[in-house]
């Protein structure tokens, strides 16, 4: 499966209300970084198990109330969401493995 | 995640001169392997690149995508991961062969190129670990859209602590520029352009403190010299643009270096150690720039092919050099 594309419309029935773990990742097209984290997002959501997890992207520059909720002043941005709350959060370009873990992790 | 794969070359580092090394060393049928934390190095942060001969105006992550897919196109695999330390052993002909340790797994190669080129120099002040991607940000071109309409603060005298002011001086209401000196480094033209009504320069003083609570809130800044002397700037943000340091956990006692940590290399690339070989920021050369990384790169990069010609017998393929050329019969092709 693909990653989700956000908007700050999408957030609350995608992330919020998702019975399962979902990985934002919050970028912007300006952001050189970030464009290193994109293909590994994409790589990550292709593997994964969609029953047990989910990965999204939000664009920040299009969508700032999202960006603005959850005080992402630094991208790229990864936060792990479940049952509605941040459980996890990393800043700066992360590598799959680290990701996977993660979401491993917060799997009910 | 280990393999037991015996890679030709393995280069630490992904700008542009581990990018480089790693399309000439394909080319030249080397098993290569990058491992690097990121892709394009300190050029792919860079908003707009006007020198890159052949290619025009550009950005630096657009410049660097190009040289990560030449690199692919030719064969050169990516892992994705921190070198926690790089050890020599000899085998039993007494060639050296290295096991590069990374935090997802080891990898065993008969040749290392070096070119993870510098890192951000931190402030060392109290906030700013605990403040990191809460306010205080190292990247101005990716967090600067993020501070609009917010009072921020910049600190650094450079031409990149400059550039970062006056990009944030056009979304922001207040930017305060923080500099330990009364003078600037950067670029005469640049300093002309911060007279703008919404840039205050804080002269000859330095952050003692960042302050915030679930963010970054205030900075404490002080004169330098005088430490009685100090003042409190409310901001939301605070961009360190002080410059580079080269980490050199990883190479101290392992290759040659400067006073300055920097990595002392031959004409040809090569450092103290045989078959570890270095390229761009993180050596002794003086000019820090991307045309001038990557023909390090490839100079590393060839040199190492000779390298492993003379201790190896190994045999490529020379496509730069065409196909159909003879051996040289002073390098044996065993």
């Amino acid at each position: 499966m693909s990653e989700i594309t956000l908007t700050d419309k999408t957030f609350e029935v995608e992330v919020l209300q998702s019975p399962v773990p979902v990985l934002v990742d919050f970028w912007a097209p300006w952001c050189g970084p970030c464009r290193l984290q994109g293909p590994i997002i994409e790589e990550l959501a292709r593997e994964l198990d969609s029953s047990k997890a989910k990965v999204a992207k939000l664009n920040v520059d299009e969508n700032p109330a999202s960006a603005q909720q959850y005080g992402i002043l630094s991208i790229p941005s990864l936060l792990v969401f479940r049952a509605g709350k941040v459980v996890e959060q990393f800043v700066g370009v992360q590598a799959k493995d680290k990701l996977q873990a993660s979401l491993n992790k917060h799997v009910a | 995640m280990s393999d037991q794969k015996i890679y030709d070359t393995i280069i630490v580092g992904a700008g542009a001169a581990g990018l480089t090394a790693a399309i000439y060393s394909s080319r030249r049928a080397m098993k290569t392997l990058l491992v690097t934390q990121d892709i394009g190095g300190q050029a792919a942060t860079t908003n707009e690149i006007e020198n890159y001969p052949g290619v025009g105006l550009v950005t630096g992550p657009n410049l660097m995508n190009e040289f990560k897919q030449q690199a692919q196109q030719f064969g050169a695999k990516f892992a994705l991961a921190e070198v926690t330390g790089i050890i020599k052993r000899l085998d039993d002909r007494g060639t050296p062969v290295f096991t590069v340790s990374t935090n997802t797994g080891q990898y065993i190669t008969n040749s290392v190129i070096l070119a993870y080129g510098l890192t951000h120099r931190h402030l060392d002040v109290p906030g700013e670990q605990e403040f990191g991607g809460k306010g205080v940000s190292y990247c101005a071109t990716c967090d600067a859209p993020l501070f609009k309409g917010k009072p921020v603060a910049v600190v650094g005298g450079g031409n990149s602590g400059v550039d970062a002011a006056l990009l944030l001086s056009k979304i922001c209401p207040k930017v305060y520029l923080i500099h330990r000196r009364d003078q600037f480094n950067a670029e005469a033209v640049l300093v002309e352009q911060l007279k703008q009504p919404n840039i205050e320069l804080v002269l000859n003083s330095e952050v003692q403190e960042i302050r915030g609570d679930s963010r970054l809130r205030s900075l404490v800044v002080r004169e330098v010299g005088d430490a009685t002397k100090t003042r409190e700037l409310q901001v939301e943000g605070l961009f360190v643009e002080v410059g580079y340091v080269v980490n050199s956990k990883l190479i101290e006692g392992l290759v040659e270096l400067d006073q300055r940590k920097q990595i002392k290399i031959s004409f040809d690339g090569e450092t103290s150690q045989p078959g570890i070989f270095a390229a761009g920021d993180i050596t002794i050369i003086s000019f820090k720039q991307i045309v001038i990384s990557a023909g390090w790169g490839a100079t590393a990069a060839l040199k190492a092919y000779e390298y492993l010609q003379k201790v190896k017998g190994f045999r490529g393929v020379k496509i730069d050099w065409g196909l159909a050329q003879k051996p040289n019969p002073t390098t044996p092709l065993a």
